[in-house]
């Protein structure tokens, strides 16, 4: 077992010293977003007292340098999840990611081809696909067991010759689940698919080797693993690339204009028009070298530890139901949980989640972006605790505590 | 007047006993309108139906789910408007609602607060067969 110097880690944070209702805040709301080490703040200030000029463009020093940080940021993504660089394209966050193969890609399906996600996707991986329902393209969905896992031979079941996609999560930000995605690829691959992972769950916890993975497309975002809003990644394989037409369209992917048109620049920037978010990817790339520095396994391996505590400690309170597995390798420290006793809600959510404010802590409550998981669950929400690499078992103790007094405010006992 | 608590204080006493024990919840056999809407980043639901005669409401009932602020709301403003000019009723705002509560709350809060004043407002609207364009 690997062990982190947890308090070392959290001291590298200064939002974490910070008091709510006053008390040191205890920020487990880590699957919507992480905090920033001082890092990457200081690497983004860095960037702008020094070097900040608009990139691929201009040949002063300042360009030609903000030019290679950018692209030496994106050669540090690269090699963090082990994929070459003309494959990772900078988006705005995972949704453009996954958006940017609906239009790129997506918009030459044909009536009758089929996409398969997954019940317990995020919208992010459902929504553009029933965009293209409208073109007759069918959308179906993999069910989860009721632990929680994938039902795998119903993927083995549903998929055929017509099937051209297969868009599933890595890890599920309700559940915590992780799906086997390398055997999900090599299905999809074995029927003439592709196949797109949501990683914007896993590669913040997790040693996410794309290459190893095999799939087509791995879309993930930076601010969830340590770095900035505004700044997500679409990996995807050279060939695929190649093949699909330009996202958006204007100034940096192209190669020439002329009035009777336009043709493409070279991967990865044909996908990348406009003005970059450099400052983004800078920041982004300060959080890959923090997390190195960490080690991927020990992340994981911390993951795991304080999942395995969170689990044990709030199934030890009375009506409370935890979703997802039991099994702490099966999973990552998302534990979505509710306080409830024969299908009726004894603490909704959000009073829970207005009650652990006053305590300091911040959990997040309601459907986490993953309404039909929830009808699936059959509850109309949850309260999740998502944990990351600063949090301790302390602050696991501190939330079973403040959950006990939430149940006392609401006189159930 | 409205007083700023924590959320604790907040759930106590009243809130929690409209929660627990909602008064005028169900549904009307005739009603002569209803409205519901739904707050899509909690989940709260909330249905009002009214019985109107000669402009003056002369019951009312709420159907939902939701967090205890939603539905303790909704369940106080049933009884406020019972016996209410309809049109008097239609010109409730935010701040009678935070003053029937007494709880000073989060913007975020304030919308589940709010949802039961919504539907409540569309049923008056729908009733005198004006368009409600207002964002409360």
């Amino acid at each position: 077992m690997i062990l982190m110097d947890v308090e070392k880690i959290k001291n590298d944070f200064p939002i974490l010293k910070r008091k709510i209702s006053g008390k040191q805040v205890v920020y487990l709301d880590n699957g919507a977003t992480s905090q920033k080490p001082v890092h990457v703040i200081e690497a983004m200030k860095r960037y702008y007292e020094n070097h900040n000029a608009n990139i691929h463009r201009s040949v002063h020093a300042l360009a030609e340098e903000a030019t290679k940080i950018y692209e030496s940021a994106r050669e540090n993504v690269a090699n963090f999840i082990n994929a070459e660089k003309e494959e990772v394209i900078f988006t705005k966050n995972a949704t453009e990611a996954i958006n940017l193969v609906m239009y790129s890609w997506g918009l030459q399906l044909n009536k009758g081809d089929e996409i398969i996600t997954t019940i317990m996707d995020h919208h992010s991986n459902i929504v553009p696909w029933q965009f293209l329902e409208k073109k007759g393209v069918k959308v179906s969905f993999i069910d989860i067991t009721d632990d929680g896992m994938l039902k795998m031979d119903e993927l083995g079941g549903k998929i055929s010759s017509k099937t051209k996609l297969v868009a599933v999560t890595q890890a599920s930000n309700v559940l915590g689940t992780i799906n086997n995605v390398k055997e999900i690829s090599k299905l999809a691959h074995d029927h003439g698919a592709l196949c797109l992972v949501d990683g914007a769950q896993s590669v913040p916890k997790m040693q996410v080797d794309f290459k190893k993975i095999n799939c087509d497309f791995l879309a993930f975002t930076g601010h969830k693993m340590l770095g900035p809003m505004g700044i997500g990644i679409l990996a995807a394989k050279h060939e695929v690339l190649e093949k699909m037409n330009p996202f958006l369209y204007g100034g940096d992917m192209i190669k020439k204009v002329t009035v009777s048109g336009s043709t493409w620049n070279d991967l990865p920037w044909k996908f990348e028009a406009g003005t970059a978010n450099v400052e983004g990817a800078v920041g982004l790339s300060a959080a890959v070298d923090y997390l190195k520095k960490i080690g991927m396994d020990s992340v994981r391996s911390h993951d795991k530890q304080i999942t395995k505590y969170a689990l044990q400690k709030l199934s030890e309170i009375d009506d409370v139901a935890i979703y997802g597995p039991s099994d702490p390798e099966k999973r990552t420290g998302a534990v979505s949980f509710n306080i409830i006793k024969n299908n009726n809600m004894l603490i909704h959510p959000h009073d829970l989640a207005s009650l652990l404010n006053d305590k300091g802590i911040a959990i997040r409550s309601g459907n986490h972006c993953t309404q039909p998981l929830h009808d699936r669950l059959g509850v109309p929400s949850t309260s999740r605790a998502s944990f990351y690499i600063y949090n301790t078992k302390e602050e696991v103790d501190i939330l079973a505590e403040a959950i006990n007094h939430a149940k006392k405010v609401f006189k159930l006992e | 007047m409205v007083i700023k608590l924590s959320s604790e204080e907040m759930y106590q006493d009243i809130i929690l006993e409209y929660y627990k024990n909602p008064v005028n919840f169900g549904h009307l056999s005739a009603p002569t309108v209803k409205a519901e809407d739904s707050n899509p980043l909690c989940g709260d639901e909330i249905e009002i139906e009214l019985l109107v005669e000669h402009n003056k409401i002369v019951d009312v009932k709420f159907y939902g789910k939701g967090c205890a602020i939603s539905q303790a709301s909704a369940s106080m403003l049933t009884e406020k408007i019972k016996g209410m000019d309809i049109e008097e009723a239609a010109k409730l705002d935010r701040k009678d609602i935070l003053e029937m509560l007494g709880i000073e709350m989060s913007p975020v809060r304030s919308k589940c607060a709010l949802l039961s004043l919504k539907v409540m407002k569309l049923c008056a609207y729908q009733y005198m067969g004006k368009k409600m364009d207002e964002n409360i």
